[in-house]
């Protein structure tokens, strides 16, 4: 029996090992792209087009180690020795690998008379890491050069942090608009009998298989009608539509779980329908809110498509800002990738907040148990 | 304050009827407790009276008010959950102040009541505390508080202590009833422990299928069970019941049972003579069955031999399986009796104590012949 029980744990510990190296070995294939944004969002814009950005991390790299002078009555055209080790000037040139490790390469023709010697050892941090990007994407720094003519010309910068405010204003309401209805919805379709309960609850459930793109036209014909293209309402309508759905669904699995009883007590107890839902549904549901939450702003906040359609180029937000950044200065990887970062505090600040929430055993100690 | 009338109340589900006819008055201040198996109807007659289900047909009153179509809220009753159904993310304090809240009680009168409460239930010290950090004995204080802070005109309970271990029930049993003395109001108590209705109640009314059986004191429940569901259910170990005829012989009467027979005492034979020779379910319980040691005295006693199949010592008694010809059967004897497994003895019927249910109207609940 011991020694099965033995076994048993022993078993145990292996399948944790390979589940947790499995976790690990996820967690890092997910977490290296955006560990090389994170480092070249740092970087000069010298350096990022030098070296790979892991270059920041220690690395056994080659550096050079100052020079070797041949001395001028050394006859340069036959075999010349330094440090104890012969070879021809062509073999020099070619670059020899010393004893001790160093390199030693002829720089030049013969009549420079000058090696370089380099080491191959450990590089630490060595990395030039500045905020200057950041700041430049920040605050959309002016870009000034010569055309043709020789006429100085200033473009301005992305400015990103209006658009890192526009998304804010496009996703705040966005979030919580659709979360006030569809916990409404949850807990009429859950607790109140009305006719036509189940047909409507299947109807808004089926709504989830309509894809976005579906809509997308006849929804910008109807918006160009009402005057509504191109304004923060227009994406708050899109999004609290396209996100209803999904959030009735999850809020009323979670809110028709609530046990009945505490409902009944609260009816007995003078309750309205209303009163219940915000004294009780309401405060027990939070783990639910701020999962759903985190869905909807995630998705908002990473939405591309809705925004070009429907904000357009007028107020860029973050993603669309982003995708022109693209267009504008393709090469300027320094700005993307801070462009990127920037783009992505928000949503995990959120994600931080919220997670908390996600605890269980809210409904602990209410019924039996 | 208020006296609660069952009105020929009917509640169907679809095709089941939960409640058939169903026609009970509970005076003002007394203790009514609805008893019966699982499924019987009684949890359905409190949440009808509580509102939380509409009456089929007929009709409840509270007082004088017909409240068929009165909205919880204002029916001015307070109900205890079997589920307790405290508000998980409300302090004791404001699972008691939420409904007096409600009902915009003014914020003095809502501390006084709930610290009055709390005192009487001795949940002082937890007032500040979340229901998950009570015991499952305070939790269900707590819901009787919230009860309590109403001052409603009737108290229900739906099995209040089925979700308490055994010792804690023995005690809140006790609480409840000494409640109900200081309250002077009514109760309505559902439970399926027959323990709890006979020792809680001024009445119980015994519940099967939808139909009310019976509804009386508990010691008349107990005495004069009015038929075989009521006999069977009432009692702990419950009445024994025999096949038997009714033989007359002159002017005396006798139960004739598969193997053994029995005299009826004198002054009850006149009501079974007419049974002659009809086919009655004799129902004895197991504390009038003697062993012929340690006979009370006075009672008109009929002998019976009997093999010994199982004995189960209690302590304070002793209870008997016993074989009779093809009966089985069930005794509670004197703590001093000395018998084992497979002896053959004889034992004694109390037959002042006997109980004769006839068949022929109700094959399936017989009614008790008196």
């Amino acid at each position: 029996m011991a020694a099965r029980t033995a076994s048993k744990s022993g078993q145990q510990r292996t399948s944790n090992i390979i589940v947790n190296g499995v976790l690990i070995l996820i967690c890092l294939l997910w977490t290296i792209p955006t560990i090389g944004v994170l480092v070249t969002s740092f970087r000069d814009s010298r350096d990022i087009f030098t070296t790979g950005w892991w270059t920041v991390l220690p690395h056994r790299g080659v550096v050079d180690a100052g020079e070797i002078k041949i001395a001028p009555d050394v006859d340069v055209n036959g075999p010349i020795t330094i440090d104890g080790v012969t070879h021809t000037f062509a073999e020099w040139r070619q670059g020899v690998t010393m004893p001790d490790k160093r390199i030693i390469t002829w720089y030049g023709n013969k009549r420079t008379r000058t090696l370089h010697v380099q080491e191959s050892k450990w590089i630490w941090f060595g990395a030039n890491l500045t905020l200057d990007n950041y700041k430049n994407v920040i605050t959309g720094q002016d870009i000034s050069y010569k055309d043709a003519e020789g006429n100085t010309i200033i473009r301005k910068g992305s400015n990103f942090s209006a658009a890192f405010l526009n998304s804010i204003a496009v996703t705040v309401p966005s979030t919580i608009i659709p979360i006030l209805i569809a916990a409404f919805a949850a807990y009429g379709f859950a607790w109140i009998n009305f006719p036509g309960r189940k047909f409507f609850f299947t109807l808004v459930v089926a709504l989830l298989v309509v894809p976005l793109q579906l809509a997308l036209v006849p929804i910008l014909q109807d918006y160009t009608v009402l005057g509504l293209n191109g304004t923060y309402m227009a994406m708050w309508l899109a999004h609290t539509g396209f996100g209803l759905p999904l959030a009735i669904y999850l809020l009323f699995n979670y809110i028709s779980t609530i046990p009945r009883d505490i409902l009944e007590s609260a009816f007995i107890d003078g309750a309205s329908n209303f009163t219940i839902f915000t004294q009780l549904i309401f405060p027990l549901s939070v783990p639910a809110l701020a999962s759903f939450a985190i869905f909807q702003f995630l998705w908002v906040w990473n939405d591309y498509l809705v925004a070009l359609v429907f904000l357009g180029d007028k107020n860029r937000v973050v993603t669309v800002a982003l995708a022109a950044m693209v267009g504008e200065k393709g090469a300027d990887w320094h700005l993307l990738t801070s462009g990127a970062f920037i783009s992505m505090v928000l949503p995990l600040v959120i994600f931080f907040a919220l997670q908390r929430y996600f605890v269980r055993g809210l409904m602990a100690g209410s019924v039996k148990g | 304050m208020a006296s609660v009338r069952f009105n020929h109340v009917f509640k169907k589900f679809g095709d089941f009827t939960a409640l058939n006819n169903l026609d009970i008055t509970v005076e003002d201040k007394e203790f009514l407790v609805l008893v019966g198996p699982s499924g019987c109807g009684k949890t359905t007659a409190l949440r009808c009276l509580a509102g939380l289900e509409d009456v089929t047909e007929g009709d409840i009153f509270i007082g004088e008010n017909r409240v068929n179509d009165t909205p919880p809220k204002d029916r001015d009753i307070a109900m205890v959950f079997q589920s307790y159904a405290l508000y998980p993310h409300m302090t004791v304090f404001d699972n008691m102040a939420f409904g007096l809240k409600l009902r915009g009680v003014k914020k003095e009168e809502i501390n006084r009541r709930v610290n009055e409460a709390a005192g009487i239930l001795g949940l002082e010290q937890l007032l500040k505390r979340r229901p998950r950090e009570l015991s499952g004995g305070q939790r269900q204080r707590v819901a009787v508080g919230r009860a309590i802070v109403r001052e409603p005109k009737v108290f229900l309970f739906d099995e209040p202590l089925s979700n308490l271990d055994a010792k804690l029930r023995v005690q809140t049993r006790a609480q409840i009833s000494k409640l109900h003395q200081s309250l002077q109001t009514t109760f309505i108590y559902v439970t399926h422990d027959q323990t709890e209705a006979m020792t809680m109640a001024s009445r119980i009314a015994v519940m099967n299928k939808g139909v009310l059986q019976q509804l009386d004191t508990p010691q008349a429940l107990y005495d004069r069970p009015d038929n075989l569901f009521v006999a069977g259910f009432i009692g702990s170990p419950a009445m024994n019941f025999f096949d038997a005829k009714i033989r007359k012989a002159d002017k005396e009467a006798f139960v004739e049972m598969n193997g053994f027979s029995m005299k009826i005492p004198a002054n009850k034979a006149e009501k079974y003579m007419a049974y002659d020779g009809k086919p009655v379910i004799f129902g004895i319980r197991p504390e009038d069955i003697h062993n012929p040691e340690f006979l009370p005295s006075n009672i008109n006693a009929a002998e019976v031999e009997a093999k010994v199949d199982i004995i189960e010592l209690m302590g304070n008694e002793i209870n008997l399986n016993l074989v009779s010809g093809t009966h089985n059967y069930v005794a509670r004897v004197d703590p001093r009796t000395r018998f084992t497994i497979g002896e053959k003895v004889k034992l004694v019927f109390n037959m002042d104590n006997m109980h004769i249910f006839d068949p022929s109207l109700d094959s399936e609940n017989p009614v008790a012949v008196r």
